[in-house]
């Protein structure tokens, strides 16, 4: 398993995967195939596969510690960033057909609609996150505050889950499964957080225990 | 703080070591299977395969009606691959999947309420009552986006002659059909069935309201509300009440369904209205169908020189 997580052909791999839904996007749109709105079809893709990459990164965490696979590491930027560029197609499909660049529009939308600010909002606090994703930025930053900048993404994906469950009409139970999916990833780096801070003192007493 | 005590474990409590790698793949297998079945799930619907329409019928005898757009006609296959008919599903290609079964005849109308004849309609009844009229309107959903369709009906006044409408009735209430046994896909829609619309008197009296049994010379697919519905070009899109049922004139408003599911959002009367946003986006452009580019609303969806006199002296901003 290890061999495999750390070859570098499994990386190709999981840069063609992540690229597949946009490359497909790509076929059906030269084939005319995006259905009778087009523009809306590229426009939810985008968001849903926006929200499934930040679900994949958050997701990264808990499964190198739960399934003892700390190589997984080595994925999490690659599917932070294609979180971050699937966004950027989602909110370009907003500036361009939607609000024909319009920056006057824009800004009514974001400040009157409270799903349109949240959308908003998840992106802008992804920017500085893709930025900074680099390693010279995590040396530059420091380790503690580089993870503590990064920690955003937390809020980002609970805004983009707000921004999806706004926009439906009636029919929750799409957003209500990613709400959940969030959740757990949230909830499990609550209770690791808190299971670490409960044995901290527990350790410090008993040093020579090992564990 | 609470200061825990160390239960009292023996080594016989220790799981053995075989269990406790087990879990390990077990989880590892669970991880990585429901992450391709996610992930693929999104796949297939990426690659999504589109469906035929149900059976139709041609309308014989169909001459030219008034109103009519010369604007260009959205596509039969967008029209029909593109709905929102919660009954059968609440994605815009649900209801051309979900609708091919659905069982359009033997059809009745029934007619009730404050007319001086209560009585029930045949499907072959209503398609004689009157001349079969093409209407070609534009069409404009509360989601902002429009299409243009040849439609085929007559107007729903020359119905309601027929059965006298009493002095006390001032409003029209209408019922959609409703089967869970057909219609499996209603129980996820969010909105309470059957589906329920209304109109003023006056409203309903007016010759752009069509009651409509067909489209592009045929009789309606079932996606599209057959067999028989309501058109209101000047109103959002869900006031034109699919595979109606029901007619009912009475004294009092009457509740409508999606006013009940949200009054903040959808108001009863519904008017195409660019200056009166939804709370949630703008309704001041729309996409019509095949277009990228949004283009401008029109008040009353353009029809505002027909019907603007049914609300003068209203406060279109309190009546959305």
């Amino acid at each position: 398993m290890r061999a495999l997580l750390t070859s570098k052909w499994t990386k190709v791999l999981v840069f063609l995967l992540s690229s597949l839904p946009c490359a497909l996007l790509v076929w059906r749109a030269f084939r005319a195939d995006l259905g009778p709105n087009p523009v809306e079809t590229i426009q939810l893709a985008t968001g849903d596969w926006s929200l499934r990459f930040l679900i994949f990164t958050l997701a990264i965490t808990p499964l190198r510690k739960l399934l003892n696979l700390p190589d997984l590491i080595r994925f999490r930027r690659m599917l932070g960033l294609f979180a971050f560029s699937y966004i950027c197609l989602h909110f370009l499909i907003y500036l361009g057909p939607d609000q024909s660049f319009s920056l006057s529009g824009i800004w009514d939308d974001i400040y009157k609609r409270p799903f349109i600010t949240v959308g908003f909002t998840a992106f802008l606090l992804l920017i500085p996150l893709a930025l900074t994703s680099t390693k010279g930025w995590i040396r530059r930053l420091g380790g503690k505050r580089w993870q503590m900048l990064h920690r955003s993404i937390y809020v980002a994906a609970v805004c983009a889950v707000i921004h999806f469950y706004w926009k439906v009409k009636s029919d929750v139970r799409e957003p209500l499964f990613y709400a959940a999916l969030v959740a757990i990833l949230l909830l499990w780096r609550l209770g690791d957080w808190l299971s670490k801070r409960r044995s901290a003192p527990a350790k410090a007493a008993m040093p020579n225990i090992p564990v | 703080m609470l200061i825990r005590r160390a239960p009292d474990l023996t080594y016989a409590d220790v799981t053995p070591k075989s269990v406790y790698l087990n879990r390990r793949k077990f989880l590892r297998t669970m991880g990585i299977t429901s992450a391709m079945a996610f992930a693929s799930k999104g796949l297939w619907e990426l690659a999504a395969p589109t469906h035929k329409v149900s059976a139709n019928t041609k309308l014989t005898g169909v001459i030219k009606g008034p109103f009519n757009t010369d604007e260009k006609q959205t596509s039969y296959e967008d029209v029909t691959h593109y709905n929102n008919f919660y009954e059968f599903g609440t994605d815009k290609r649900d209801p051309a999947k979900y609708a091919q079964n659905f069982r359009t005849s033997p059809w009745t109308v029934s007619i009730e309420g404050e007319v001086k004849t209560p009585r029930k309609f045949t499907m072959d009844e209503i398609l004689k009552l009157a001349p079969l009229e093409e209407r070609i309107y534009r069409h404009r959903c509360v989601e902002a986006w429009s299409i243009v369709v040849p439609w085929i009906g007559f107007s729903f006044s020359a119905l309601a002659k027929l059965v006298e409408p009493t002095p006390k009735a001032k409003y029209v209430a209408f019922q959609s059909f409703f089967d869970p046994k057909q219609m499996p896909q209603a129980k996820y829609g969010g909105i309470d069935f059957p589906y329920v619309e209304g109109l003023r008197l006056d409203e309903a009296m007016h010759p752009l309201a069509l009651l409509c049994v067909g489209m592009y010379g045929e009789t309606l697919p079932n996606q599209d509300g057959a067999p028989v519905r309501m058109i209101l070009p000047w109103k959002y899109g869900f006031k034109s009440i699919k595979s109606l049922v029901k007619i009912r004139f009475q004294e009092k408003q009457p509740p409508t369904t999606w006013n009940l599911f949200a009054p903040n959002e959808y108001g009863f009367y519904s008017n195409v209205n660019p200056t009166v946003d939804h709370p949630r986006w703008s309704q001041a452009t729309e996409r019509r169908l095949g277009d990228i580019f949004k283009r401008k609303t029109l008040m009353f969806n353009g029809y505002a020189d027909q019907v603007a006199s049914l609300y003068t002296g209203m406060d279109l901003k309190k009546n959305y």
